[in-house]
């Protein structure tokens, strides 16, 4: 297969996944998928329902450990590292279906995420409701995710579209390098939608991310390449425009005829 | 997060009305010519010791352990069988019973933290029931005759001893208080925050960059060695030790008492023990059929009190 970006030495590659391969019993839900991703880009993966986005999600995090194939990142080899030790080395991620600590405040989820990043927490004595190494920066970032009058409410009491962005922010209080954002935008309305695409936008640069999304208007807003997933294989990458004419990519996902459609059902 | 609310708050009213009776019955009982009492609330005090120890792994945790009350064995019979060989210094049992009480609970969490849910429950039961028939099979120490403790531990000074009934009692209120004490920092600091955390969503946990094993590991040893020291003055308390003391039913109480009292509360197990242990006295009293009351009413307890007698208070005090 043609690796795109291969022939770009002058860009750092962030993350590379070489073959990997997943299967569920009988169903194969990753089938020999090679990605890569450059330092600082956004990388939109999409693909119907089913496609297997969340798994590679999870195999990309650590979550699930693939049946064959490596995962780099940063030039080094995680295939075998497991979850905590790959966000130790900065990469995070989020969850397509929310999953934040409901019982927690707002302000003590992110504080939480602080903690973790602080090293260990085999500290026994100190109050955390105390410590201002940990309040201070999630205050912080609560403010920037738009949560900062929100910060005392119990999670679980939250609207749905901010616990979408608690979800967000409980990953980037982990000071990653890089974001796997699964499904960022599910659920949420047009303009929360809308909202979240002017925040992703904002940390584009900071962050390399790979952004898996349904909703079409919001990968062709973000994404400077994207990648389509179909029963788990790769069918094309390339930069938004490609994308959008490829002949293969309009009659497996964008639906034959006519993207707007699709853009139209995306956004549903 | 503020686990000492106000004392208007009638779940914390109930707290310190306990607290209060339990630090004044050594010289009230034998006033109001009730001298039992005395015995009967240091048997309580023990068991809320070993019944906050659960909640730290069971309440805050998540980790529902069935065999909990083996601690309660092990600090006994170090105890027991220190004492049978005579040796009788605290200075030496006292380190014993907890280095011994943490270290199985090492081995013991080790193995079954490994596994989940019902798994969980069940390899923690069948690991404490080989200790239970450990003792039963050890016919030097009384098997399940169990086995007299022949002297109390001696703290080696002159003016406390754990022969006089109140200075036993006041050992066992100290050891309860600082019990209660050591899981309120414990819940409040990064690693109780750690424990909660992994309770409510395990796998976030583990995204945020956090391995949660060896957390859990930490609380079910603490746990171990606060059961462990409840067994300890248990022994010293009733004088004896026996299987019994960590068959799978006490267990299976000290789950109850956690209950009733309210999970993941600071002080409800206490509370739960306190209640469980004073209504099975009082309809033992009644009636050799007590079983049959008191089964339904823990029934009842768990489907209608979700949250335990400390839920209850606080949702009235939610309602007024
Ligand atoms: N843990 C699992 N066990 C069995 N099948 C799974 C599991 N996770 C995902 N699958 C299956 O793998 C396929 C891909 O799922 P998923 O990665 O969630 O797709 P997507 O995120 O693209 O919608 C689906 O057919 C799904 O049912
Ligand atoms: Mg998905």
């Amino acid at each position: 297969m043609t690796d795109v970006i291969a022939p770009n030495v002058t860009k750092d590659i962030a993350l590379k996944a070489n073959g990997l391969k997943k299967a569920f019993g009988g169903l194969i839900a990753t089938d020999n998928l090679s990605l890569s991703v450059a330092t600082g880009e956004i990388h939109a993966v999409i693909g119907p329902n089913g496609a297997g986005k969340t798994t590679l999600v999870n195999l990309l995090s650590g979550m699930l450990r693939p049946d064959a194939g490596s995962i780099q990142f940063n030039g080094r080899d995680v295939t075998r590292l497991p979850a905590p030790a790959r966000v130790k080395a900065g990469l995070s991620r989020s969850y397509q279906i929310t999953s934040i600590f409901r019982d927690f405040t707002v302000l003590e989820n992110v504080m939480f995420s602080v903690q973790a990043r602080q090293g260990h927490s085999f500290r026994f004595w100190k109050p955390v409701s105390r410590d201002a190494s940990l309040i201070d920066p999630a205050r912080e970032l609560l403010g920037r995710v738009g949560l900062g009058d929100r910060v005392d409410i119990r999670a679980g009491e939250l609207a749905y579209g901010e616990q979408r962005q608690l979800e967000i922010a409980i990953s980037l209080a982990t000071q990653p390098s890089f974001l796997l954002l699964d499904e960022p935008m599910a659920g949420m309305g047009p303009e929360e939608s809308q909202r979240m695409i002017e925040f992703l936008r904002a940390l584009k640069g900071a962050y390399t991310i790979l952004l898996i999304e349904h909703d079409m208007d919001a990968v062709f807003a973000l994404a400077d390449r994207i990648t389509v997933l179909v029963y788990g294989k790769v069918i094309a990458t390339g930069a938004p425009d490609d994308i959008r004419n490829d002949p293969a990519v309009r009659e497996a996902y964008l639906g034959g005829d006519d993207s707007d459609d699709c853009s139209e059902e995306g956004a549903a | 997060m503020g686990a000492f609310g106000p004392l208007r708050n009638p779940a914390n009213m109930f707290t310190a009305l306990v607290l209060v009776i339990f630090a004044i019955t050594p010289i009230l009982a034998p006033a109001l010519d009730e001298s039992f009492y005395v015995i009967v609330f240091a048997r309580i005090m023990v068991w809320g010791i070993a019944a906050v120890s659960l909640n730290l792994i069971m309440g805050y945790g998540g980790l529902i352990s069935f065999g909990h009350a083996v601690y309660l064995g092990i600090g006994g019979y170090t105890v027991g069988i220190l004492a049978f060989h005579g040796v009788t210094s605290a200075w030496i049992q006292w380190p014993l019973a907890i280095g011994v009480s943490g270290l199985v609970a090492l081995v013991f969490g080790a193995i079954s933290l490994r596994t989940k849910g019902v798994y969980f429950i069940m390899i923690t039961l069948a690991l404490a029931q080989m200790i239970f028939f450990l003792s039963v099979s050890a016919e030097r120490y009384g098997s399940d005759d169990g086995l007299n403790v022949l002297a109390r531990s001696d703290l080696g000074v002159s003016f406390f001893s754990l022969n006089n009934k109140t200075d036993m009692y006041y050992t066992i209120f100290a050891f309860l208080l600082a019990s209660v004490f050591v899981s309120w920092k414990l819940v409040n600091s990064r690693f109780g925050t750690t424990i909660r955390a992994a309770k409510s969503n395990d796998t976030r946990v583990q995204s945020i960059g956090v391995a949660t094993y060896r957390y859990r590991l930490t609380a079910f040893v603490i746990a171990g060695i606060m059961c462990g020291i409840a067994g300890l003055l248990q022994a010293n308390l009733e004088g004896f030790v026996s299987p019994d003391m960590m068959n799978w039913q006490r267990s299976g109480e000290l789950i109850f008492m956690v209950v009733l009292g309210g999970m993941s509360t600071l002080f409800g197990p206490v509370t739960g023990a306190f209640v469980f242990l004073m209504l099975s006295e009082v309809l033992a009293g009644w009636t050799i059929h007590w079983h049959i009351i008191f089964g339904p009413f823990l029934v009842l307890v768990v489907i209608f009190a979700r949250g335990g007698i400390a839920g209850l208070l606080t949702r009235r005090a939610d309602r007024d």
